[in-house]
């Protein structure tokens, strides 16, 4: 039932009431995928609520492809089930759109199946399967994408706007799919990290973490208390890093010349601090199944006296931003995201805080070091652009603030010379099967690991940038076509780890 | 107003490289080295298969003596911590290469007597271009970190504004393309499209191991193992991700800009 125990099993026509049964006002639909048995496939469904995870699941019989859709009942798992018909040729009857999302193919083509052990040769895209372009007496599409102005990741957003409003706007993140569930298969446990860390470039630590607890879970060789502490330590970094990004993105868009060229800055100097604290500014290869690959390449001091230096100025700057009127007007009103949607589709990280849904699994299932670091949430009422900034900027202060308290702990464990250890080695061959989760600068990360003797037969990763962007499009409710860069910066998604 | 004085007050920032030497310090991992002995190219056949195996993405070569090809590493640094008389992280990020074979490298340096002249091919195409250049960006099926540090070459630190190097909005504009990602084979449509739409001359620079060779995700069904086998690629950034500096580097190394090590003379200085 819970994380630890078993799952509850249905049968696939029961499916969708018995997952839609639970969800309410304590649950969310945090991921729905397939996973591959020996002969079969089982779909699973997580729940997240109530400081647990819960497991809904649904085993289609041997040549089984279709079950009653869950999209009807849960509209949040209208991606996920795009995506399980795109990756398993399994279709979800009922569901309003199961159009291509991640990978387009001809009807009748072999499917990847990740995780099933087949053997796939590269499949070529077909642009055929996409649906026809709309609709609507007056109306017109505009296709923006996937090369666009700027130097932005592949998408494509075909808008659908009878001239100035966008009623509705099609995602396609599928241009830039690279088949990653496929690529863990067959890796060594050591080796998934390295991939994890690709998935989503950007949210590098938050995505290795979330695998490795998996993994620690499985094995049982949870991390030293200093190998958790500088997790925190390159996580936070990570968060405020992300955070920065999205506003200057925001600065670009409204023309703020220099604030523009100050927080990149900022952002700069934080990457050089991120590069002398491991030698890669992503934080690259720090996380490690069992804890961290090492100490800090410079002393704690160093990295306060830099962490001191950074607040300051990022401070100054962003108090000056939030008083700048010509910045604060492309802000405020655009992209009003309600509640009640967010809420039912189970929206995640900054983009759900800035409409009042408090749901940040470093609280509400702590995991590594959060669990003995204290900071309070951030959370905004008015669920627009400008919310999700201010959201953003009191989760930058959170940031240092958890940073001080991780240096402060590894002074205590492990002095100047950082000498306390680092990681737990796990004995023994692997075999098994379990969750793991981090709370990325995007919102929660889910992975589900499948160990067989040593050799990852499953992966499911599941990025906050994928379950968030099928929000898009519900962003637009009074917006025009000059608010489509604010708000795709407020949402401060990465592609990579929407399109897999 | 107030916005004003903030910008003076921080002073100066900006990198003056390539004319003067910058970088972020010895520990930086730019790129992982052969640094072992005269002894290591004598492995027997057991420790060199040892070796080839530490690497996960199969970028160590021992035949004929130990090389790397940074165009498959992903600088995890395992061969750097299992074998450190072998391996070592460098800080020189200066690695770009005009062919992908010399991303392959030794602790020797290979006989590259055709480098001369492949340079000077070069620098004849792109003459018109040297003092202005304008870039434009195409994502094919990167994990979004490459973009992020193509973006910070016109951050205040870098400041590629002073050299002459613009980004353009439109590939029409654009008389370089920037390439990243591991070639998703959905996006090579639109790759070989906005490469058509460039006017000549113009010139391809790979940014990434992953666009060199694709990385650990050279065997997925949904990429072709970089973009090489699709389009004809002047240089090749190697790097998970590159740094600005270097893919800084390989764009100047594309336009001839870059001083050849062991001289004071630019190309273009010696090809005019």
């Amino acid at each position: 039932m819970t994380m630890d125990g078993a799952a509850v099993e249905v049968r696939p026509e029961l499916f969708a009431t018995e997952v839609a049964g639970i969800l309410g006002s304590t649950h969310r639909l945090a991921a729905l995928f397939a996973m591959p048995q020996a002969r079969c496939v089982r779909l699973v469904a997580v729940l997240a609520g109530q400081g647990r995870l819960m497991v809904i699941a649904a085993t289609l019989a041997e040549g089984t492809t279709s079950y009653p859709s869950v999209t009807a009942l849960v509209p949040g798992a209208d991606w996920y089930e795009r995506e399980i018909h795109d990756l398993y040729g399994i279709e979800a009857i009922g569901h309003p759109d199961l159009d291509p999302l991640v990978l387009p193919l001809s009807p009748g083509s072999i499917r990847p199946r990740p995780g099933s052990g087949d053997q796939v040769d590269r499949l070529v895209p077909d642009s055929a399967p996409l649906p026809a372009l709309v609709s609507g007496e007056g109306m017109f599409t505009i296709s923006y994408g996937p090369v666009r102005s700027g130097v932005f990741e592949a998408i494509e957003y075909v808008i659908e706007t009878p001239g100035e409003d966008f009623p509705r706007i099609q995602t396609r993140p599928h241009y830039k799919h690279r088949g990653v569930e496929f690529g863990f298969v067959g890796r060594s446990v050591e080796d998934g990290v390295l991939l994890a860390e690709r998935v989503e470039g950007v949210a590098t630590i938050a995505h290795a973490t979330a695998y490795c607890e998996a993994i620690e879970r499985i094995s049982g060789a949870e991390p030293p208390p200093a190998g958790q502490f500088v997790r925190v330590l390159h996580a936070e970094l990570e968060r405020i890093a992300n955070h920065l990004d999205s506003t200057i993105r925001h600065t670009e868009a409204a023309g703020q010349a220099v604030a523009f060229a100050r927080l990149t800055l900022h952002k700069e100097r934080l990457m050089r601090l991120r590069a002398k604290l491991c030698g890669n500014r992503f934080g690259r290869c720090v996380v490690v199944p069992g804890g961290v690959c090492g100490a800090p390449l410079i002393e704690g001091v160093e990295i306060l006296a830099s962490v001191d230096h950074l607040e300051r100025d990022i401070r100054a700057d962003l108090k000056l931003l939030m008083a700048t009127p010509s910045f604060l007007d492309r802000l405020r009103d655009t992209g009003i995201l309600p509640p009640s949607i967010l809420a039912v589709r189970g929206a995640l990280g900054p983009l759900a805080r800035g409409s009042g849904i408090e749901e940040d699994v470093r609280r509400s299932r702590p995991y590594g070091g959060y669990r003995n670091l204290g900071f309070s949430s951030a959370s905004g009422v008015e669920g627009d652009a400008l919310a999700r900034q201010l959201v953003r900027n009191d989760e930058i202060w959170g940031s240092f603030h958890l940073i001080r308290q991780a240096l402060d702990e590894l002074d205590h464990l492990a002095g100047v010379a950082w000498s306390a250890p680092m990681r737990t080695v796990a004995t023994g061959t692997l075999s098994g099967e379990a969750f793991g989760w981090a709370e990325a600068p995007q919102g929660e990360v889910l992975y589900l690991v499948r160990v067989e003797d040593g050799v990852l037969t499953r992966v499911k990763q599941r990025s906050a940038s994928f379950h968030n962007l099928a929000l898009f499009t519900a962003a637009f409710p009074k917006d025009i076509t000059t608010d489509f860069a604010f708000i795709e910066a407020s949402f401060g998604l990465s592609i990579a780890g929407a399109a897999g | 107003m107030p916005w004003m004085t903030r910008g003076i007050r921080e002073g100066i920032v900006t990198s003056r490289y390539p004319h003067r030497p910058d970088g972020y310090g010895p520990l930086f991992r730019a790129t992982v080295s052969v640094s072992g002995g005269e002894d290591v190219a004598r492995l027997d056949a057991p420790e060199a298969v040892a070796v080839a195996q530490l690497c996960p993405t199969g970028a160590i070569k021992t035949e004929g003596g130990i090389r790397v090809d940074r165009g498959l590493c992903v600088a995890c640094g395992r061969c750097v911590a299992a074998r450190p008389e072998m391996f070592s992280f460098d800080a020189d990020f200066e690695v770009a290469a005009l062919r992908r074979d010399l991303l392959v490298v030794s602790r020797h340096e290979e006989g590259q007597n055709d480098l001369a002249e492949l340079r000077e091919g070069l620098a004849r195409r792109v003459r018109a271009l040297r003092r202005s250049i304008h870039i434009r960006h195409i994502d094919c099926g990167s994990d979004g970190s490459e973009e992020w540090e193509i973006a910070a070459l016109t951050n205040p630190f870098y400041d590629v504004q002073r050299l002459g190097i613009f980004f353009t909005a439109s590939p029409r504009h654009a008389d370089l393309l920037l390439v990243t990602g591991a070639g998703a084979t959905g996006m090579l449509g639109a790759l070989h499209r906005t490469f058509d739409a460039m006017p000549t001359p113009k010139l391809i620079i790979a940014i990434g191991s992953e666009t060199a060779s694709g990385g650990l995700l050279a065997r997925s069904y949904a990429t072709r193992g970089g973009i090489a086998d699709d389009i004809s690629v002047d240089v090749f950034v190697p790097g998970s991700p590159p740094s600005p500096f270097a893919i800084l580097h390989g764009i100047l190394l594309a336009i001839g800009l870059m001083p050849v090590r062991g001289s004071d003379a630019t190309q273009a200085e010696r090809s005019s």
